[in-house]
């Protein structure tokens, strides 16, 4: 006995949609990521698609969560610096500091003004380094291989001075409590400076690549816009909330490690697009060597490290291996930690992605009790959802690209 | 405070045409071409590794041989990933440095944990272990990757002693007794 099956009939649904003279389409869903080259990372985005247009961008993120705000918790404020190089590993040295600087408000700790000035070079050289990348593989992302070589082949050069400077190219670790690992070596400033000559020509260089080039303008202008209204309310920051027009800049308003002494100017969008956001990085650079250069131009003597601090920097080498008491310091900073009051801190700097907070709650003693990171990538991200909405497919990759993000700080 | 908008000029009806920059664009890609070339052949030649680079963490011995950890473990307690393991011993009373009571019966650092991140030579307070300037380490299986003591000096090898401080002690401690 022969059994029925009931066949949709496909040809005669579309039979029915020619009499209806309507064109049948169905949404169709997306997985852009973890794995795709224009999500810098492992960043995933749900997208609904109506064809080619996103009529839905959804970002899911925590593919490269460690817990790094846990592990803070177990372990001493010292311990903690190499993980900061992991936050924005784009620009360790920034996030050493921010780190830094962080902790020393809540134990209401000056540092030298050699250390600070230290501090600001190295977190303005990160901030070259960082946005070189960002420049560079957002050339990539929209079709630009050269200017991804020009620009890391900068970075290698800013990595040399890193590597002599702090002991890594990457991972620089370099910040302490109350100071920094090692004092600048001989000659080192000269080679910074040097750097910074040679760098604002090829900047120019590579920025004239694209600037006024029309095949990158046709991918970013008017592409991806944050008004600034959004900008403010998604709580976006850094050059993504100074590109739609918002002059903040947290090295001006509320300054930290001496900025307030360098002049440098903040630049600001008007449109709030993909290629605002791109010009705003570019000036950004130019500033950042404005910074340096003043910085080396009035580098400061004396010690690099607060050397009243006794229960928080360890002592110098030569003392512990020399002299009983300061063997006896270094073991209880060690294994106790640098000693903080009991007392909660906020505090942000503005690094090369936005403004990275770290929330220190102490309850004294040399281990947070709780470390919250405010991590830029993470808020600057929220608004895809906003922009993504109505874009291309092929859009999504340059508002993702303009965004300049990095997982490891969004996920932490 | 100074503000500045970023320019954006509409683009010329020349540069609409995508010619001046297409030519701008090779005329910066043929100087470079002439340029030297920055890249290098990896492993034939080799980067210049700066003073006081942190590469894999080794083990070193003073100039008369005398093993410089004395195991107090602070490298241990400090490391943040945790890659070291001391197991403390003791020296043999008929040894010549027997005054400096102990040194490490085992030692092992597993290279696929450690972040080189420096700490253990920095709170080191013997100057006994060092980032020197190896960079690549390689290995078949985990068991290969961590480090055993003999590894770690032979990797270390010697450096010169600054301080001198456990002669120094012997010294003063023979001069102490001789006086008695
Ligand atoms: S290497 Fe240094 S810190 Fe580590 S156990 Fe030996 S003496 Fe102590
Ligand atoms: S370099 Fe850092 S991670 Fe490696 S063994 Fe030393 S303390 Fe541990």
């Amino acid at each position: 006995m022969a059994t029925d099956f009931a066949f949709p009939d496909t040809g005669a649904k579309s039979a029915a949609a020619v009499a209806a003279q309507e064109f049948q389409t169905e949404k169709m869903s997306l997985s852009m990521g973890p794995s795709h080259p224009s999500t810098h990372g492992v960043l995933r985005i749900q997208l609904e698609l109506d064809g080619e247009i996103v009529t839905k961008a959804d970002p899911v993120v925590g593919y490269l969560h460690r817990g790094d705000e846990k592990i803070a918790e177990n372990m001493t404020y010292n311990q903690f610096v190499p993980y900061t190089d992991r936050l924005d590993y784009l620009a360790p040295l920034a996030n050493n500091m921010a780190y830094a600087i962080a902790v020393e408000r809540l134990a209401k700790l000056e540092v030298p003004a050699r250390c600070q000035a230290i501090r600001v070079i190295t977190a303005e050289m990160a901030r070259i380094s960082a946005h070189l990348l960002g420049l560079g593989a957002y050339g990539i992302d929209v079709g630009a291989w050269t200017v991804f070589l020009y620009a890391f082949t900068e970075r290698e050069k800013l990595y040399k001075l890193f590597e002599e400077l702090t002991g890594a190219r990457f991972t620089t670790s370099y910040t302490r409590i109350g100071g920094v690992a090692r004092d600048v070596p001989e000659g080192w400033t000269d080679r910074a400076d040097a750097f910074c000559d040679q760098f604002l020509p090829i900047l120019e260089q590579i920025l004239n690549l694209l600037t006024r080039n029309k095949i990158f303008m046709d991918r970013t202008v008017d592409v991806g816009v944050i008004s600034r209204e959004d900008a403010i309310a998604y709580g976006l920051t850094g050059p993504n909330l100074r590109g739609s027009g918002v002059p903040l800049d947290l090295r001006k308003d509320k300054p930290y490690s001496g900025y307030e002494q360098y002049e440098f100017d903040v630049p600001v969008g008007a449109k709030g697009d993909c290629y605002d956001r791109y010009l705003v990085r570019g000036e950004e650079m130019r500033q950042s060597v404005r910074i340096i250069k003043q910085a080396i131009a009035k580098f400061p003597g004396g010690p690099w490290y607060a050397t009243d601090a006794k229960k928080i920097f360890a002592p110098p080498k030569d003392k512990i291996l020399t002299s009983m008491e300061e063997l006896i310091q270094n073991f209880m900073l060690v294994t106790e930690g640098p000693q903080m009051p009991a007392g909660e801190v906020y505090f942000e700097a503005e690094n090369p992605k936005g403004a990275l907070g770290f929330y220190v709650v102490s309850k004294g003693g040399g281990v947070p009790w709780r470390l919250k990171i405010r991590a830029p990538s993470f808020c600057n991200l929220s608004i895809l959802p906003k922009v993504c909405v109505g874009a291309m497919v092929s859009d999504v990759v340059s508002i993702l690209g303009s965004l300049d993000f990095v997982m490891g700080e969004c996920d932490r | 405070m100074a503000v500045i908008p970023v320019s954006r000029k509409p683009l010329t009806f020349a540069e609409r045409t995508y010619i001046p920059q297409i030519l701008g664009g090779l005329r910066i890609t043929f100087a470079r071409m002439i340029k030297p070339a920055e890249t290098m052949e990896y492993p034939e030649q080799r980067p210049e590794i700066p003073k006081n680079y942190r590469g894999v963490p080794t083990l070193v011995k003073d100039p008369n041989g005398r093993e410089k950890c004395v195991s107090c473990q602070l490298c241990e307690f400090v490391c943040p990933p945790k890659a070291i393991r001391i197991t403390p011993g003791e020296i043999a009373p008929d040894s010549p440095t027997a005054h400096v009571e102990k040194a490490p019966q085992a030692f092992d650092i597993d290279m696929l944990r450690c972040i080189y991140c420096g700490l253990c030579q920095e709170v080191c307070p013997e100057e006994a272990i060092f980032l020197q300037n190896q960079y690549s380490m390689t290995g078949l299986t985990r068991a290969e990757m961590v480090n055993h003591k003999d590894r770690l000096y032979e990797l270390g090898g010697t450096l010169p002693d600054q301080h001198h401080k456990w002669d120094k002690k012997k010294a003063a401690e023979e001069h102490g007794s001789a006086a008695h």
